[in-house]
C-alpha cells in the first residue's frame, strides 16, 4: 500500500488541480460582493475545449501545435516530483529540484515559441514580458531551494521540504520568497491579472490568444497543474507534518492547506492592485534578496 | 529566549535591507524608528535572567530616543524641506539591495572569525554578524545617497549597529558611558537637523553632493 500512496496523491493532484482556480475565483467574487462562477468552471472549460476542433493559422508551424501538448506534459511530470502533505513524492532523486524548475522552464519556453510562431507582434510582446519576469523568479526559487537544502542536508525536493520546519527563521524567509515567486509564476496579481483582456496589462494571457479548442484546454489544464505543484511546495513548508503519520491524515491536511492557499491567493488578489510593470522587477529582487539572506543565514 | 533573539536579529537584518531598497523618506524614517525600538527590546532580551534597573533604564532611554525623538525631528525636517523621496541616488535601489546581500555575506564571514565571548553567552551565532551588517548599512547609506536627510538616517543606523555590537559583545558597559554615547548621538542628530534646515533655506534643496560646487 505504502508504495502506491505517492501515486494516489499524484492522481488526486491531477484530478483536483482545476478546482483550486475555482476556489480563487469564488474568493474574489465574495470580496467583490458577487456570487461568482461555479467552483467547477475550469472543468467545464476544459471539457468544452477538448470537445471542439481547432483552427490553425497558415503562418503557424508544428511548433504552435507542440507548445500546449509538451507544456501540459511537462507540468504533469513536475507533479510527479512534487511532494504532497509531508510525504515523499512519487519520483524523487538527488538533484531533482533542478529538473523540477527545468520542466517549468521547458513549459514556458514552448509557450513562448508557440506565441512567436503565430507571427503576431502582440504575442511577441507578451512573450518578451513573460521571459523577463521568469528570468527573475528562477533565481528566487533556486536560491530558496539551496538554502533549504543546506539546512536539511538532503538534495531531493522530498527530502528538503519534509525536513524543513518553520521554527527556523531561514525557512520562514524562504517561504515568503517562494510565495512571491508562486504568485509571479502563476501569473497572479500583483504581477499579472489572469482576468484582464486589455492589451497593455496582459502577460501570460497574450501568448495563448491564438490557441483554441483542445490546445487551449491543454493550456488551462497545464497551468492548473502548475498551480498545484508550486502550491504543494509552499504548503509543505508551512505544515509540520511527519512522513510516519497515516497517509490519509497527511493527505487530508495537505488538501485542506491547499484550499487555504487558494483562498489566500484570492484574498491577495482582492486587496492588492496590479503592480506597475517597471515595479515588478523590484518586488522580485526583494524576493531574491530574501532567498539570498536565508542562504547566508543557513551558511553562517 | 534564544528564538526570540534570533527572530529579532532577522528583523534587524531585514530592516537594513528595506532601508537599502526603499527610497521614500517617510518610510525610511519609520524603519529606523522600528530599529531603535527593536534594539531597546534586544538589550533587554540579551540580559534576560539578570535584569538590573540599569538595563531597563538604558533600554527605555534608547528606545524613547530612537523610536520617538529622532523620528519627530526628522519628520519635521522632511516636511520643512518638502522632499518626499530620494531621487537618483549614486546607487539605485536594486544595486543597493544586491550590495546589501554582499555586505551581509561579508558580515557573516567576519562574524564567524571574531573571538567574542559575549555573543556566545547570549546564545546566538548571529548577533555579531547582524550588528556588523547594521553598521555597514549605515556607512553605505552615508556614502551612496545624496539627500542630507538620508545621510543622517545612515548615521543613526550606524550608531544602531554600534549599540547592537556593544550589547552583544561587551555586555557590561558602565551606564554612564552608554548614556553619554546616547546623548552625543542625540546632539549630533539635533545639529544635523539644524544644518539641514539651513541648507534647505539657503539653497532650496537637500542634495549634499551639490554643495561640492561651492568649493572656490
Amino acid at each position: 500500500m505504502q508504495t502506491f500512496v505517492p501515486w494516489i496523491q499524484f492522481g488526486i493532484g491531477l484530478v483536483l488541480s482545476p478546482l483550486l482556480a475555482g476556489i480563487v475565483n469564488r474568493t474574489k467574487a465574495f470580496f467583490a460582493g458577487r456570487r461568482g462562477q461555479p467552483l467547477l468552471q475550469v472543468y467545464y472549460d476544459i471539457a468544452k475545449g477538448l470537445a471542439k476542433g481547432a483552427v490553425f493559422s497558415r503562418t503557424a508551424t508544428w511548433i504552435f501545435r507542440a507548445g500546449p501538448l509538451i507544456g501540459a506534459a511537462a507540468a504533469v511530470t513536475a507533479l510527479a516530483l512534487a511532494p504532497f502533505g509531508g510525504r515523499p513524492a512519487a519520483v524523487s532523486f538527488p538533484g531533482d529540484p533542478i529538473l523540477f524548475l527545468g520542466l517549468f522552464g521547458l513549459m514556458r519556453g514552448l509557450t513562448v515559441l508557440a506565441a512567436l510562431d503565430t507571427g503576431s507582434s502582440f504575442e511577441g510582446m507578451g512573450a518578451s514580458r513573460e521571459v523577463f519576469f521568469s528570468a527573475l523568479t528562477e533565481p528566487v526559487m533556486m536560491l530558496g531551494f539551496l538554502a533549504l537544502a543546506r539546512e536539511s542536508g538532503a538534495l531531493s525536493l522530498s527530502g528538503i521540504l519534509n525536513a524543513a520546519s518553520l521554527e527556523r527563521p531561514e525557512t520562514a524567509l524562504v517561504a515568503v520568497a517562494l510565495f512571491i515567486a508562486f504568485l509571479c509564476e502563476n501569473s497572479r496579481i500583483p504581477f499579472d491579472d489572469p482576468n484582464t483582456h486589455l492589451e497593455l496589462t496582459m502577460i501570460h494571457e497574450v501568448m495563448v490568444l491564438d490557441h483554441g479548442g483542445p490546445d487551449f484546454a491543454l493550456i488551462q489544464a497545464g497551468s492548473a497543474v502548475k498551480f498545484w505543484c508550486l502550491g504543494s511546495l509552499i504548503v509543505n513548508l508551512f505544515l509540520p507534518l511527519r512522513p510516519d503519520w497515516p497517509w490519509t491524515a497527511n493527505t487530508a491536511a495537505g488538501l485542506a492547506a491547499m484550499a487555504v492557499l487558494a483562498v489566500s491567493v484570492g484574498v491577495v488578489e482582492s486587496v492588492t492592485a496590479r503592480l506597475r510593470l517597471n515595479r515588478v522587477p523590484q518586488l522580485l529582487a526583494a524576493a531574491a534578496a530574501l532567498s539570498a539572506l536565508a542562504l547566508i543565514f543557513s551558511l553562517g | 529566549m534564544k528564538e526570540a533573539i534570533e527572530l529579532g536579529l532577522m528583523a534587524l537584518v531585514l530592516s537594513d535591507m528595506a532601508l537599502l531598497g526603499i527610497g521614500l523618506l517617510s518610510t525610511c524614517i519609520r524603519i529606523v524608528a522600528f530599529q531603535g525600538v527593536l534594539l531597546g527590546l534586544f538589550s533587554v532580551a540579551v540580559n534576560w535572567g539578570f535584569l538590573t534597573p540599569r538595563v531597563w533604564i538604558l533600554a527605555a532611554v534608547s528606545g524613547l530616543l530612537k523610536g520617538v525623538v529622532y523620528p519627530l525631528l526628522l519628520r519635521r525636517a522632511v516636511s520643512d524641506a518638502g522632499v518626499q523621496r530620494e531621487i537618483e541616488p549614486y546607487v539605485g535601489p536594486i544595486p543597493s539591495v544586491l550590495a546589501g546581500i554582499a555586505l551581509f555575506g561579508a558580515s557573516v564571514w567576519i562574524g564567524g572569525r571574531l573571538p567574542l565571548t559575549g555573543a556566545a553567552e547570549a546564545g546566538s551565532r548571529l548577533i555579531v554578524s547582524a550588528s556588523l551588517m547594521t553598521l555597514l548599512t549605515g556607512l553605505f547609506l552615508v556614502a551612496a545617497r545624496k539627500k542630507a536627510l538620508t545621510q543622517t538616517l545612515g548615521y543613526i543606523v550606524f550608531e544602531n549597529g554600534i549599540f547592537a555590537f556593544g550589547v552583544a559583545s561587551v555586555g557590561e558597559i558602565p551606564a554612564l558611558v552608554e548614556l553619554g554615547i546616547l546623548l552625543d548621538a542625540f546632539v549630533a542628530v539635533f545639529v544635523m537637523g539644524i544644518a539641514m534646515y539651513h541648507i534647505n533655506r539657503e539653497f532650496d534643496h537637500l542634495d549634499a553632493d551639490r554643495l561640492n560646487a561651492l568649493k572656490g
